[in-house]
């Protein structure tokens, strides 16, 4: 499958596969357009899969490059850049009992190398960019993003200018810095820095905003997270799959990834229902959904899932369309159940999600409470990014015995505890 | 008297300007003197009704006019209205 053209997801106008993501005409948004794959041994191109690195580039067949995987093959190296994926997709038994459902899998993207799924998105990205010629990396992002491309610079030994809205978390901030990138802090929302960017994209035309003017390859990226759910799952998709929206971009590609392979007999099952997450206080695609229109009425974000807090989601409408066209739902869970969700998580596996995740988590609950989950469905739930991002969501939750450090004030402390 | 930034998209069909200055009192009306000036930026933009099309944001001094009025808000004088496309960005 080889990448053919940029195509108009709306009039369908073709372009080269250059630096451009919207349409002249119409103004629609840009996506890569593949050559139709030409699969004769479904069990032979499985293998090729399995024999591939562990990381993204074992799906470079289904990837925008034209030269294919960057960097060697069999190890790890800072010239391919820094490898995402491959994360593991855990069987959650204890929350899916929890919540009354008999097969929960959690799809744990924190464990990337900056601890969020954006490294995926970013290594397609930045890839495409050193094959285009640029020689600068850019993005505007709510944070993870802005980790990513910093680190990913950092391997690749580019410069890089991060935009972020000012008031973003402090681990954001520090766990971007470090890098050596260039931290702009944009006084205002994301949706602000969005706009900026999107003039500077125009202005700046040696630099590759990942989200901007790269932002077809960086989409695509979002798809090997549906590619690894299906291998995981023994090439098959799952019933079901709740995951965030803050642009929506995730959510649309989570879908093609599994039609693609579907297509193609690659993976057996049906298209997964899809439902999405977002926070009562950034809820402009939930907020489409309930009302059933086809467009997103825009917000001032005001939520802890800063993450999320995307007022003008550019992928709103194929969100919809997604849901829709599934069965599924797009739900909104308050600021207080987003904590709960985190807890949720944490405490039935192990596994600590920031802001993000504790919005997917809590949907999750959600959707179970309310008998929308078949008992029998094998349902996925994306984590996106991890705990540690976003501290204080989970500050004062808990409480910290403190004791002296003598044998008689830890028993008074924990006297009925068992022995 | 309005600036209409315009993004890079849109410059070949302004003979290559990035910026026009207009007259007009609401969006509608700075958009209406901006295609009597090039006419080919109404397709682009616009439906056949007059209506921005749905991948299309404006601006007007930095905030999205669908917080506003639509078409209706209005443009103070020396005010910045600004086009950009709406698929970036996440």
């Amino acid at each position: 499958m080889a990448a053919t053209a940029l195509k108009c997801r709306e009039c369908k106008t073709e372009y080269a596969l250059e630096a451009r993501y919207v349409c002249e005409r119409c103004f629609g948004p840009l996506e890569v357009a593949y050559s139709a794959p030409d699969v004769h041994d479904v069990g032979e191109l499985r293998r090729k899969i399995q024999g591939g690195p562990q990381n993204i580039w074992r799906y470079a067949d289904f990837l925008p490059l034209e030269s294919g995987q960057p960097g060697s093959a069999s190890r790890n190296s800072t010239a391919g850049g820094l490898p995402a994926g491959c994360t593991p997709l855990i069987r959650a038994d204890r929350l899916a009992e929890r919540l009354g459902l008999r097969e929960v899998w959690v799809k744990n993207d924190a464990a990337n190398p900056t601890h969020s799924f954006k490294d995926r998105v970013v290594s397609v990205a930045s890839a495409r960019a050193k094959e285009l010629g640029f020689t600068t990396l850019a993005c505007a992002s709510t944070g993870n993003l802005a980790n990513a491309v910093a680190a990913q610079a950092a391997a690749l030994g580019l410069p890089s200018y991060v935009f972020i809205p000012s008031n973003l978390e402090e681990q954001k901030i520090l766990a971007t810095g470090v890098y050596g990138t260039n931290v702009v802090a944009v006084k205002g929302n994301y949706d602000d820095v969005n706009r900026l960017c999107v003039e500077l994209s125009g202005e700046r035309e040696g630099w590759a905003f990942v989200n901007v003017n790269m932002r077809p390859y960086y989409a695509e990226g979002s798809k090997t997270l549906a590619y690894e759910i299906a291998e995981q799952l023994g090439w098959s998709t799952p019933d079901r799959i709740v995951a965030p929206i803050a642009s929506g971009s995730l959510f649309t590609k989570l879908d093609k990834g599994f039609e693609e392979w579907r297509e193609i007999n690659l993976i057996s099952g049906s298209r997964p229902t899809f439902n999405g997450a977002q926070a009562v206080g950034c809820n402009p695609v939930a907020h489409a959904f309930e009302l059933g229109r086809d467009f997103c009425q825009p917000v001032k974000p005001d939520t802890i899932a800063k993450s999320l807090a995307i007022g003008n989601p550019a992928d709103g409408p194929y969100a919809l369309e997604v849901a829709r066209a599934t069965n599924g739902s797009i739900e909104q869970v308050t600021d207080d159940e987003i904590r709960r969700g985190i807890r949720l998580l944490a405490e039935t596996t192990g596994v600590f999600t920031e802001t993000a995740g504790g919005t997917t988590a809590a949907t999750l609950a959600k959707l179970a409470e309310q008998g929308a989950i078949d008992p029998g469905e094998r349902v996925v739930l994306v984590i996106t990014g991890d705990g540690l991002k976003t501290l204080d969501a989970v500050r004062d939750s808990f409480a910290v015995h403190t004791i002296e450090p003598t044998y008689e004030a830890f028993e008074a402390e924990f006297a009925g505890a068992a022995v | 008297m309005a600036v209409v930034k315009l993004p890079t998209q849109l410059r070949a069909a302004a003979g290559g300007d990035g910026e026009v200055r207009v007259e007009g009192e609401t969006v509608g009306a700075v958009l209406d003197a901006l295609y009597a000036l090039h006419a080919e930026l109404r397709d682009r933009i616009a439906d056949a009704d007059g209506t921005l099309r749905r991948f299309v944001n404006v601006y007007v001094n930095g905030d999205d006019i669908r917080f506003g009025d639509g078409l209706k808000t209005p443009v103070p004088a020396g005010a910045e209205v600004q086009i950009l496309p709406a698929v970036a960005g996440g």
